[in-house]
């Protein structure tokens, strides 16, 4: 089933992104689909590097579902990925999005978690129509 | 899974190169990658192994004009070819909007060019798409290795083997020397549209809005 967006929701998940997650001090918040398509973002990273990153998000929790079916569970709802300066927060919205979060080390994790758990579920409501 | 952004007016759309092992559907991908301007196409990512074989997926995504005043980016995915990895063939194709086939011309694939259209149209009942309704194209590659002594396949082989049931557009090609690969992008990027044009006119797009 192919996915339409209004105008409207898509600028319902972008304040969302940005009271909940930008504001908190995030670089970058965008959410995608299973396929790997970009369906909205926020923040202060370029398009060229974004549509990889979407790809590769859905990718990345597509493999992970499989070790997560190896081990007994049916996926895995939340990832993290540290580095040095910038690290990646990803959780599951509904069924078939993922939310991203990029963000540096004057965040901390905490705060992006709870951040993206209430910015999980306005999304939900908001998708769910 | 063709996604629709009203706000942007922007069709996001996946194209999925299938095919054998070392059959060049990573060489097609950077064929264009390395053509096409880069107003068209963005950044390419590969993820292979040491080997040079496709290990998940290469990705690059273009953006190839308009249609009812919608702009149109196609996501474009290589899956890996070798029979192993067929997991992750199904994780690459979970959406998938459009496929080309990318047969070896080389006569010792004759088997795996069947084999790989065969899990193909397994993998797809498995997305709950048919191979008999989802745009797809033929390319048979490295069709200028006839020139060689090395063996090869003749096209009407290829057809016989792959298109005999399908009758679908077929485009032979050398992706290492670039020809033919516009062809195939060409064909079926318009087989995608009206897919995806048809829908929209038939109203079988939801909650389009904004």
């Amino acid at each position: 089933m192919d996915l339409v967006l209004s105008g409207d929701q898509i600028a319902g998940l972008e304040q969302i992104m940005e009271e909940e997650l930008l504001k908190r001090g995030a670089r970058h918040a965008f959410l995608v689909d299973f396929s790997g398509n970009l369906i909205t973002e926020g923040g202060e990273l370029l398009m060229e590097d974004l549509l990889p990153l979407a790809a590769l998000t859905a990718a990345n929790f597509g493999a992970t579902e499989r070790m997560a079916g190896l081990i007994g569970e049916k996926d895995f709802t939340l990832l993290f990925h540290k580095g040095n300066k910038s690290h990646i927060h990803f959780s599951r919205v509904e069924e078939n999005f993922i939310l991203v979060t990029v963000f540096g080390n004057d965040v901390p994790l905490g705060m992006i978690r709870l951040g993206s758990g209430r910015a999980r579920e306005q999304m939900s409501s908001l998708l769910r129509g | 899974m063709a996604f629709i952004d009203m706000k942007k007016r922007e069709i996001q759309s996946k194209l999925v190169y299938y095919g054998p092992g070392r059959g060049g559907k990573t060489t097609n991908v950077l064929h264009l990658f390395k053509t096409m301007s880069r107003q068209v196409c963005g950044k390419m990512v590969t993820i292979d192994t040491r080997g040079d074989r496709t290990l998940f997926f290469d990705f690059l995504p273009l953006s190839i004009g308009k249609i009812m005043n919608l702009n149109i980016r196609i996501q474009v995915y290589t899956v890996p070819g070798q029979v192993l990895y067929n997991d992750t063939r199904k994780l690459v194709l979970r959406g998938v909007d459009g496929v080309v086939f990318v047969a070896d011309s080389l006569r010792i694939q004759q088997q795996q060019n069947i084999d790989s259209l065969i899990n193909l149209e397994e993998n797809l009942r498995e997305e709950k798409l048919s191979i008999r309704t989802v745009p797809l194209v033929f390319q048979y590659n490295k069709i200028d290795l006839a020139e060689t002594s090395i063996p090869t396949l003749t096209v009407e082989e290829l057809q016989n083997d792959l298109n005999k049931n399908h009758q679908l557009p077929y485009f032979p090609a050398s992706a290492l020397k670039g020809f033919g690969v516009y062809e195939t992008l060409r064909e079926i990027s318009k087989k995608m549209i009206k897919s995806i044009t048809i829908k929209l006119k038939d109203g079988h797009l939801q909650g389009v809005g904004g």
